[in-house]
């Protein structure tokens, strides 16, 4: 049985505008009632105002968006210490942070500066980082969510996922100017890069394990074609341009193979395996059902889909070897599909169909298949966790308006991402 | 009367488009120099990695429109929620270009699939196909040749009506038979 939503206290709802050039406005919509109260002094700065970076308000900010902390205000804060020498701390217990984080950023030469920061525990004193960033002018946002990064393992235990990146697709104009953009931004929506676009449809981008390349569909010759791309070259490569369906691409956790989905002549979609060295091509699924959306094992020997053979779409995992029949996996419900699967693979998170609605769902792959239905919207597709697992990114309708969200994957702490034009979809979280 | 005005609007649309090539914004990344190598791979990520990619020309609605079939209303399949079945008012549109491919077997037809907004993209996909192999199989037990048809799904990705409601989705639960030049 599907469990009901927990009811969760709605904590506030908290705008974001960060930098000028982010891409979104980042709205709580749900909190987490025992988020971490945290000091994040503003750092010392050079004088000069081309070195000017407030590296406190960014990793505030990522530590704010986690839903796991609740980051002071600074203009409640009584004075602005720099180092943990300088730190009052019985002051700061009376202000109830529990941690806080003090720092410089130095200029170290030209277009070189240093990031020197320390984290307290307020009430014991004690030190418990202390790390110095090396960066050049370009990389202080990147370093900034490194050190976000770092106080959020300290204290939470899981890695932080900041300094990671994700790719979507946007759609801008309207019918029938539209243009389809494959973008990849960091993970807080700042410094987002067109990869690829074109005026037919972009779709299903997946990163490869090592994060130096995309594969995604491309409609640009009026059929569906799978390319990868290598990102820092844009070089890319068509792969599968065979007759018929060429959709769904994922990569073999050794990034040497693609999952992909193909059609017979009479429009049959089974899932196929191609390999990219040899070019070789391996049929996994056999049946007049719509196989789709695989995803790998962890260990590169199964794989889960998507298949309608028993009536509506329900997830289904097959192994590699030669002759494997697929099973089940999910019952609950008409429509579950597109799985994905959470880092330590404990996890699936799936679309579902609740009250005519879509919605983001994960099921425990611990034996007991627990679903939890993680969203309320009617339009909630194309889940992707973290690398870290913490969150769920996907796609979500907001006034008729594709947008993108997150999710904790317990549920209780959401988001909205809300972008200043076109539509958002398909989000893919890219790999640490 | 609807389909029709979205139709017209789509063929005059993507002819303006056609000629007038849009120019990319390409954001430029700045070339990172962090040396914690938690993912040091953000550094010169797309330095020329965007491309554009202009129309080849030849939107599909174009030659429907000025193949034998007479008004573009007529070449529009369309089914229900969730359905690849051809509903019997359709028989007649089903026949006429059966007719005409029969009559003209170097005639070549596209059917292109397409669902509404709701569900997974994927899967979607998937029953755009379903939908234009059913028109494939009707046009092929009325005496079509296999080698005159072909099919492509553009699931949901290529929507003929904006809109979350059921007037837009109606329209864009479809198959357009479209002639190849």
């Amino acid at each position: 049985m599907i469990k009901p939503l927990r009811a969760l206290q709605i904590l506030a709802v908290l705008a974001y505008c960060s930098a000028a050039r982010a891409e979104f406005v980042v709205e709580i919509t749900r909190g987490q009632s025992e988020a971490i109260p945290i000091a994040v002094v503003p750092f010392s700065s050079p004088q000069e105002t081309a070195a000017s970076f407030d590296v406190a308000d960014l990793v505030s900010d990522d530590l704010t968006r986690s839903g796991r902390f609740n980051a002071m205000d600074r203009k409640d804060m009584l004075e602005q210490p720099h180092s943990g020498a300088a730190i009052a701390f019985d002051d700061w217990r009376r202000l109830n942070s529990d941690y806080m984080v003090v720092g410089q950023l130095i200029v170290q030469g030209t277009d070189r500066f240093n990031i020197v920061f320390e984290l307290y525990n307020v009430l014991t004193r004690q030190r418990l980082l202390g790390y110095q960033i090396s960066a050049n002018r370009a990389g202080l946002r990147l370093a900034s969510h490194q050190v976000a990064d770092m106080v959020f393992e300290k204290i939470i235990g899981v890695r932080g996922a900041f300094a990671t990146r994700v790719a979507y697709i946007s759609v801008l104009g309207h019918l029938p100017n539209r243009r389809y953009r494959l973008i990849v931004a960091d993970a807080d929506g700042d410094n987002p890069r067109i990869i690829m676009e074109s005026n037919e449809p972009l779709m299903s981008p997946a990163w490869s394990p090592d994060g130096q390349s995309l594969a995604y569909v491309s409609f640009e010759d009026k059929l569906p074609s799978v390319y990868v791309q290598t990102l820092k070259t844009g070089e890319r490569h068509r792969v599968s341009a065979r007759a018929g369906v060429n959709q769904a691409p994922a990569w073999s956790p050794d990034g040497k193979r693609l999952a992909l989905t193909l059609s017979t002549r009479d429009g049959n979609l089974d899932v196929y395996v191609l390999d990219l060295t040899t070019q070789g091509l391996t049929r996994i699924t056999d049946d007049p059902a719509i196989d789709t959306e695989p995803q790998w094992s962890k260990d590169g020997n199964s794989l889960y889909f998507t298949s309608d053979r028993s009536g509506g779409p329900q997830i289904y995992k097959i192994s590699l070897t030669p002759g494997s029949k697929p099973r089940r996996l999910t019952f609950q419900g008409v429509y579950n599909a597109r799985p994905r699967l959470s880092p330590d693979e404990s996890q699936l998170t799936f679309v579902t169909q609740e009250d005519g609605a879509y919605r983001i769902a994960t099921m425990d792959l611990n034996g007991r298949n627990d679903v939890q239905v993680l969203t309320k919207g009617h339009f909630d597709v194309s889940p992707s966790y973290a690398p870290n697992g913490a969150v769920i990114i996907y796609a979500s309708r907001d006034q008729g308006r594709g947008v993108l969200a997150m999710v904790s994957s317990d549920g209780r702490v959401q988001q909205r991402l809300v972008s200043p034009e076109g539509e958002v979809q398909e989000p893919a979280w890219g790999p640490f | 009367m609807k389909r029709m005005i979205a139709i017209s609007l789509l063929v005059a649309g993507t002819m303006l488009l056609a000629g007038c090539p849009k120019k990319p914004t390409v954001v430029q990344p700045p070339s990172s120099g962090s040396q914690v190598p938690a993912s040091g791979a953000t550094s010169g990520q797309s330095g020329g990695a965007s491309t554009t990619v202009t129309p080849l020309g030849g939107e599909s609605g174009a030659m429907g429109a000025a193949g034998a079939n007479g008004p573009l209303s007529g070449r529009v399949v369309y089914f229900d929620f969730d359905k690849a079945e051809i509903k019997p008012e359709f028989a007649d549109l089903i026949a006429n270009f059966a007719r005409n491919l029969t009559a003209h077997t170097n005639l070549k037809l596209r059917l292109e699939g397409n669902t509404d907004e709701r569900g997974t993209r994927e899967y979607n996909i998937g029953l755009g196909e379903r939908r234009a192999q059913a028109v494939r199989r009707a046009l092929m037990l009325q005496g079509v040749a296999e080698s005159q048809l072909t099919t492509v799904s553009f699931g949901a990705e290529r929507p003929a009506a904006e809109g979350d409601d059921e007037t837009a989705w109606a329209q864009n639960r479809r198959v357009e038979l479209v002639y190849l030049p």
